[in-house]
C-alpha cells in the first residue's frame, strides 16, 4: 500500500513522537531507578537488590534511544544533521554520562570492594541523572528556538562553540523544562522500584513518588503559564504544499509570544495532551499511596505520554525553529526523507514494533517477581 | 575553502571511536555462537560442564559486551554530530539501514543479552538456549544492516542526486539491501567476527592446558572453538574478498593502492608479495613478484585487466572536469534557473557532480578553477599507497598463521593429544590479539582506502562534516579517547581477572583453585 506523501509525513511525526515516549516510558525508568540509587539503597546489598530489577532489562530498553536516533536520521535527516550537531555539546555530556551505565551494570558486582562498587553507584547515577535533565533542557531549547541556519546548499550553520554553544542552552526555561523531564522519570523509576521491591525499598520508593510527583506537577504548570506569556512561539505564515518536496527555505515565519498555544484554539482535543499529562501524575502519586503501584506504573506511564505530547503538539508543525533565522526552521513538512523512505521505514516500523513489543513483554514476564536481598545473596556470583 | 585542520580532527575522531568499536564488536559477533554451540551440547548430552562452559565464556563476553554497547553509542550518534552535511546529504538513503538495525537487531539482541546473563534460574533449558540463539542472531543482523549502510558508501547504488531537494535520494531499496559490496563485506566481516570469538576461546583453553588445570573444561571449548574456528577461518579467506572489486571506481583505486600498482598491466598481472610503494615516483621499489595471482585474486580470470594508478588518475581528471559542468547547471537550477539547457547539462554531467565537488578544497566556486587545481584534486583521488599495501598484506599474513594454528589444533583436537604439544598451546596463547590486529587493519584497508570519498564519488570526505569549530573537535577527540581508554583498561583488567581465575569464577565448587565454599568471596 502506497501512502499519500502528505500523510506519511504526519504519520511519521506522530511515530518519532512515539519512539520518544516509548523511550521514556521503558528507558527513563531505568534512569529513573539510576537516580534514586545512591538514595534509596542504604547498603550493598540493597543497591543490588535495586541495580537487579532493571538489569535484566535496562539493555533493551536503551534501544529506544538508539532506535529513535536512527529513526530520526532515516525520517527527518535534516533534523539528525541540524540538532545532533547543533547541540554538539549537550549531545557529548549525555554519551559521556550513559557511557557509565553499560559498564556500571556489568562491572560493578565484579569486584567486592567497597570502593570501586561505590563508584559505581554514582557512575549509574549519573548515568540517569545527566540525560534525565539535559533531555528536557534540549526540548526547553526547541520550544525557544535554536541559533541555526540553512546556507543555499542546505548545510547547517550555528553560533557559538565550547561554553558558549552549551551556556545558552541553559537558560531558565529550559533549566525549567529539565527539571519537569528528571522529575516525572524519576517518579517513573521509584513506582517501577515500589513495584519490584520489598519494604524497606519499597517505603522510600512511595516517598520518592510523592516528591517528584509533586515537582513535576507544579514545574509542568510554571511551564505551561511561561509558554503563555514569556517565550516566543513560531507560526508559519506561508506554507508551501503540504506534499512538495521538502525544502526548508520556502516558507515563511513569524515569531510572536503566545503562539505556541495556538494549536489549542485550533484543535481543542489537543487539550488532551496536557491533562493527561497532570491526572496521569495525579493518579501516579495516589496509587502510590495506596499500594497499588502496578496501577501507578500505567498512570505513571500515561502521565509522561501527556507531558510529551504536550511539547510536541504545541510546537506543531514545527520540529526545530531557528532563533536567528526563522525562515530556516525545520517542519514536519520539509524536514523528512523522500517518499520513497518514509514508505519503507513506515512498514519497517509496521512490521517490527509490534514484534519487538511482544518479545519485550515476553522476557519481562519471565523475569518477574519481586527481587529480594535472599535471592542476591543467593546468587551473588551472577547476579548484577 | 576548507578548514584542513578541522577536516583532518573530524577523521581522526571518527577513525579513533570506530576503531575503538571495533574492538568489541568483533568478539561478540564470533562468541555469540560459540556460546550457543556449547548451550545446546547442554540441552542435548544434559552434561553440566557444557553449562559451566557456556556461563563462564558467557562472563568474558558480558565484559566484552558491556564496551561495545558504551562505544556503539557514540558511533548512532556521530553522524550527526560530526558528520553533518553528510547526514543531511545522504540521510535519506544512508539512515534506512541504520534505523531498521535498531528495530530488527538492536532491539532482539539486548533485549535477550539480559536474560542470557542473568535468567539462568528463571527460564527453561529450551526457554535459555532460545534466548542464547536470539542474542546470537541478533548481533548477527546488526552486522548486517550496519554493513548494507558501509557498503552504500563505497558502493552508492539504489539512489540518486536530486537538485530540488540538495541531496541523495532512495530510487529502489532493494538495490541499497543488495549492493554486492555490501554482501561481500558482510560475509568476510562476521566471519572475521568468528575467528576472533574462536581464537579468543582457543588461546584462553590453551593457558589453562599449558597450566594443567581445568583439563576437562579446556578440552572440550577447544573442540568447540578448534571446530567452529577451522570453518570461519575458511570463510574468511575463501569467500571474503570475492567480487566486490569489479564494480565502481573507488574499488578499483582500492585494489590498485593495496597492490601498489602504479601501470596498468597486461593480464594475467602478477601480485607483489612485498616491496616499497613511492609515491613520489611512483612505482614500487624492491617489487617481490608472484606472476599472475594478481589477476586471479582480483578479477577471478586470467583475461581482464586491473587498471593501474596512472590510468585511473587520467579517467578522473576527466570526471573532474565534466563535474565543474555539473556543478555550473546546479548552481544555476539552484538559483531558480530551469531552463531546458541547463537541466540537460545538469543530466548529462550529474554522474560527475561529486568530482566537481572535490574542487572545494581549493575553490569555494569550484566552475572557475585553475589548471592547477584541478591537478591537486586529481592527486587526492588517490589515497596514500604504502599504509594500504602493508596493512593488508598484515591482514592476510595473520589470516594464514591463523587458519594453520586452527587447523592444528581441529588436528590434534580429533588425535586427541593437544595436550601434549605446548609448541601450539603457546603459539596460541599469543595469537590472541592477532584476530583484534586484523580487523582493525581491514577496516584501515577498507575505509582508508576510500578517501578522498565519504559516500564513494558522490560526497568528498572533506565536505561531509559539521560547522563546528575545531576547539570543539579538540575537545571532544580527548574526550573519547580518554574515556575510552579508561573503560579499556578497567576492561581488560577484568578479563585478565577473570580469565586467570576460571571457571572458578562461577563458584560451583567444581573448578581449579576451588578449596572453599563457593559463598566465601562475593565477588562476581
Ligand atoms: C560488523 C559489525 C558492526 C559494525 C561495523 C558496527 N557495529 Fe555497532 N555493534 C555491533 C556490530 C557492529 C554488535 C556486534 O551488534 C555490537 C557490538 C558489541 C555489542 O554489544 O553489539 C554493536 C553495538 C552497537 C550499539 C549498541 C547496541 C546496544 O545497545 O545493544 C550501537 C548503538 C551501535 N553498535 C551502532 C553502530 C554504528 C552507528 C556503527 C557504524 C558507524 C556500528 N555500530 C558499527
Ligand atoms: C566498526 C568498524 C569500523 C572501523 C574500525 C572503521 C574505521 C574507520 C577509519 C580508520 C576511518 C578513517 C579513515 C580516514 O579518515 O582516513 C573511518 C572513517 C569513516 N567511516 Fe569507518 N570504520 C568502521 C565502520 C564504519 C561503518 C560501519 C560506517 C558506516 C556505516 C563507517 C563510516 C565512516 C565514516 C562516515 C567515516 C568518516 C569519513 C571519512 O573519514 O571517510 N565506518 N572509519
Ligand atoms: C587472508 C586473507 C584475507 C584477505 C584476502 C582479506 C582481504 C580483505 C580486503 C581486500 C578488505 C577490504 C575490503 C574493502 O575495502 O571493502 C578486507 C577488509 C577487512 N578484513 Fe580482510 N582479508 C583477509 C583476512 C582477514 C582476517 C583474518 C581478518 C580478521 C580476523 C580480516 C578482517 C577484515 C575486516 C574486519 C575488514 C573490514 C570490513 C570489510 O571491508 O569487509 N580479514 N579484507
Amino acid at each position: 500500500m502506497i501512502l499519500e506523501y502528505a500523510i506519511l509525513k504526519l504519520i511519521w511525526w506522530a511515530l518519532v513522537g512515539i519512539l520518544l515516549i516509548g523511550f521514556a516510558i521503558a528507558d527513563g525508568m531505568d534512569m529513573g531507578v539510576g537516580n534514586l540509587l545512591p538514595f534509596l539503597g542504604k547498603n550493598d546489598q540493597e543497591r543490588r537488590v535495586i541495580i537487579n530489577t532493571v538489569g535484566p532489562h535496562w539493555d533493551g530498553n536503551q534501544v529506544w534511544f538508539i532506535t529513535a536516533g536512527g529513526a530520526i536520521f532515516a525520517a527527518w535527516p535534516a533534523v539528525y544533521a541540524a540538532a545532533f550537531s547543533g547541540f554538539y555539546m549537550a549531545m557529548l555530556l549525555v554519551l559521556f554520562a550513559l557511557f557509565f551505565r553499560p559498564v556500571g551494570f556489568d562491572y560493578r558486582s565484579k569486584i567486592g570492594d567497597a570502593r570501586w562498587r561505590n563508584a559505581w553507584d554514582w557512575g549509574l547515577f549519573a548515568g540517569g541523572a545527566v540525560p534525565s535533565l539535559i533531555f528536557g533542557v534540549a526540548f526547553g531549547n526547541l520550544l525557544q528556538g535554536v541559533p541555526f541556519y540553512l546556507d543555499d546548499m542546505l548545510r547547517a550553520h550555528y553560533e557559538g562553540s565550547l561554553l558558549t554553544a552549551l551556556l545558552p542552552l541553559l537558560n531558565p526555561f529550559a533549566l525549567l523544562c529539565g527539571v519537569i523531564s528528571f522529575a516525572m522519570l524519576t517518579m517513573h523509576g521509584a513506582v517501577w522500584l515500589q513495584l519490584r521491591t520489598e519494604d524497606p525499598i519499597s517505603s522510600r520508593a512511595v516517598r520518592a513518588v510523592m516528591i517528584m510527583g509533586s515537582i513535576a506537577a507544579v514545574c509542568f504548570a510554571l511551564g505551561g503559564v511561561w509558554v503563555a506569556f514569556g517565550i516566543d512561539g513560531y507560526t508559519v505564515t506561508q506554507q508551501p504544499p503540504l506534499d512538495a518536496l521538502p525544502n526548508p527555505l520556502a516558507k515563511e515565519v513569524i515569531v510572536e509570544t503566545g503562539a505556541w498555544l495556538k494549536v489549542y484554539d485550533t484543535y481543542p482535543l489537543a487539550m488532551l495532551a496536557p491533562v493527561l499529562g497532570f491526572a496521569g501524575i495525579a493518579l501516579t502519586i495516589l496509587l502510590s499511596l495506596f499500594k497499588r503501584p502496578g496501577f501507578a506504573f500505567v498512570t505513571s506511564a500515561l502521565g509522561m505520554t501527556g507531558i510529551i505530547a504536550t511539547a510536541g503538539l504545541s510546537m506543531f508543525p514545527f520540529v526545530m525553529p531557528s532563533s536567528i533565522e526563522p525562515n530556516s526552521s525545520l517542519t514536519l513538512w520539509d524536514a523528512p526523507s523522500s517518499h520513497l523512505t518514509l514508505t519503507v521505514m513506515f512498514w519497517a516500523v509496521v512490521i517490527f514494533l509490534p514484534i519487538v513489543l511482544a518479545y519485550t513483554v515476553w522476557c519481562y514476564a519471565r523475569m518477574w517477581g519481586k527481587v529480594t536481598v535472599e535471592e542476591i545473596t543467593a546468587r551473588s556470583h551472577s547476579a548484577y | 575553502m576548507l578548514d584542513q585542520t578541522f577536516i583532518e580532527l573530524s577523521r581522526w575522531q571518527f577513525a579513533a571511536t570506530a576503531m575503538y568499536h571495533f574492538l568489541f564488536v568483533p568478539l561478540t559477533l564470533g562468541i555469540s555462537w560459540i556460546l550457543f554451540i556449547m548451550e545446546a551440547a547442554y540441552v542435548m548430552t544434559k552434561n553440566e560442564i557444557y553449562k559451566d562452559m557456556t556461563k563462564f565464556w558467557g562472563k568474558l563476553f558480558g565484559i566484552n559486551f558491556a564496551l561495545g554497547v558504551t562505544t556503539g553509542l557514540t558511533m548512532e550518534f556521530e553522524f550527526g554530530t560530526n558528520w553533518s552535511y553528510y547526514s543531511h546529504y545522504v540521510g535519506d538513503v544512508f539512515g534506512a539501514p541504520l534505523a531498521i538495525e535498531g528495530l530488527m537487531a538492536f532491539f532482539l539482541e539486548s533485549t535477550f543479552i539480559g536474560l542470557f546473563f542473568l535468567g539462568w534460574d528463571k527460564l527453561t533449558k529450551r526457554q535459555h538456549l532460545m534466548v542464547t540463539f536470539f542474542a546470537a542472531f541478533g548481533s548477527n543482523l546488526s552486522a548486517l544492516w550496519i554493513l548494507v549502510a558501509n557498503g552504500w558508501m563505497q558502493n552508492p547504488v539504489g539512489s540518486e542526486f536530486s537538485p530540488e531537494t540538495m541531496r541523495m535520494e532512495m530510487t529502489s531499496f532493494f538495490d541499497v539491501v543488495l549492493n554486492p559490496v555490501a554482501q561481500v563485506k558482510f560475509v568476510h566481516t562476521v566471519a572475521a567476527g568468528y575467528v576472533t570469538g574462536s581464537m579468543f576461546v582457543l588461546g584462553i583453553s590453551a593457558f589453562y592446558l599449558l597450566k594443567g588445570r581445568d583439563v576437562g573444561f579446556a578440552k572440550r571449548s577447544i573442540a568447540i572453538a578448534s571446530a567452529f574456528g577451522l570453518a570461519s577461518a575458511l570463510s574468511v579467506i575463501v569467500l571474503g574478498d570475492e567480487s566486490g572489486y569489479e564494480l565502481g571506481d573507488v574499488q578499483k583505486v582500492k585494489l590498485a593502492a593495496i597492490e601498489a600498482e602504479y601501470d596498468t598491466l597486461e593480464a594475467p598481472a602478477p601480485f607483489t608479495l612485498f616491496g616499497f610503494p613511492n609515491d613520489e615516483t611512483q612505482s614500487t621499489d624492491f617489487a617481490v613478484k608472484v606472476p599472475y595471482a594478481l589477476g586471479l585474486i582480483a578479477t577471478r580470470s586470467t583475461d581482464k585487466e586491473v587498471t593501474g594508478i596512472k590510468d585511473l588518475m587520467t579517467e578522473h581528471e576527466e570526471r573532474i572536469r565534466s563535474g565543474m559542468l555539473a556543478y555550473g547547471a546546479l548552481s544555476k537550477i539552484r538559483n531558480g534557473d530551469k531552463s531546458a539547457s541547463v537541466l540537460d547539462t545538469f543530466e548529462a554531467h550529474k554522474k560527475d557532480l561529486g568530482y566537481g565537488l572535490l574542487l572545494k578544497t581549493y575553490t569555494e566556486n569550484v566552475t572557475d578553477a585553475t589548471p592547477e587545481q584541478i591537478q591537486a584534486a586529481v592527486k587526492d583521488t588517490i589515497p596514500a599507497i604504502a599504509p594500504l599495501f602493508w596493512t593488508f598484506r598484515i591482514m592476510v599474513a595473520f589470516g594464514f598463521t591463523m587458519l594453520l594454528l586452527i587447523s592444528c589444533a581441529f588436528y590434534y583436537t580429533v588425535k586427541r593429544n593437544i595436550q601434549e604439544k605446548r609448541w601450539l598451546l603457546k603459539g596460541l596463547l599469543w595469537s590472541i590479539p592477532m584476530p583484534w590486529l586484523a580487523c582493525e587493519m581491514g577496516w584501515f584497508v577498507a575505509e582508508y582506502g576510500r578517501q578522498p570519498w565519504a559516500i564513494g564519488e558522490v560526497l568528498p570526505t572533506s565536505l561531509a562534516t559539521s560547522s563546528l569549530t575545531t576547539g570543539d573537535l579538540i575537545f571532544s577527540l580527548i574526550g573519547f579517547v580518554g574515556f575510552y581508554t579508561f573503560l579499556l583498561v578497567i576492561e581488560v583488567y577484568l578479563m585478565f581477572k577473570f580469565a586467570r581465575k576460571g571457571p572458578a569464577s562461577l563458584g560451583t565448587g567444581r573448578y581449579f583453585g576451588e578449596t572453599s565454599s563457593p559463598h566465601m568471596q562475593p565477588a562476581e
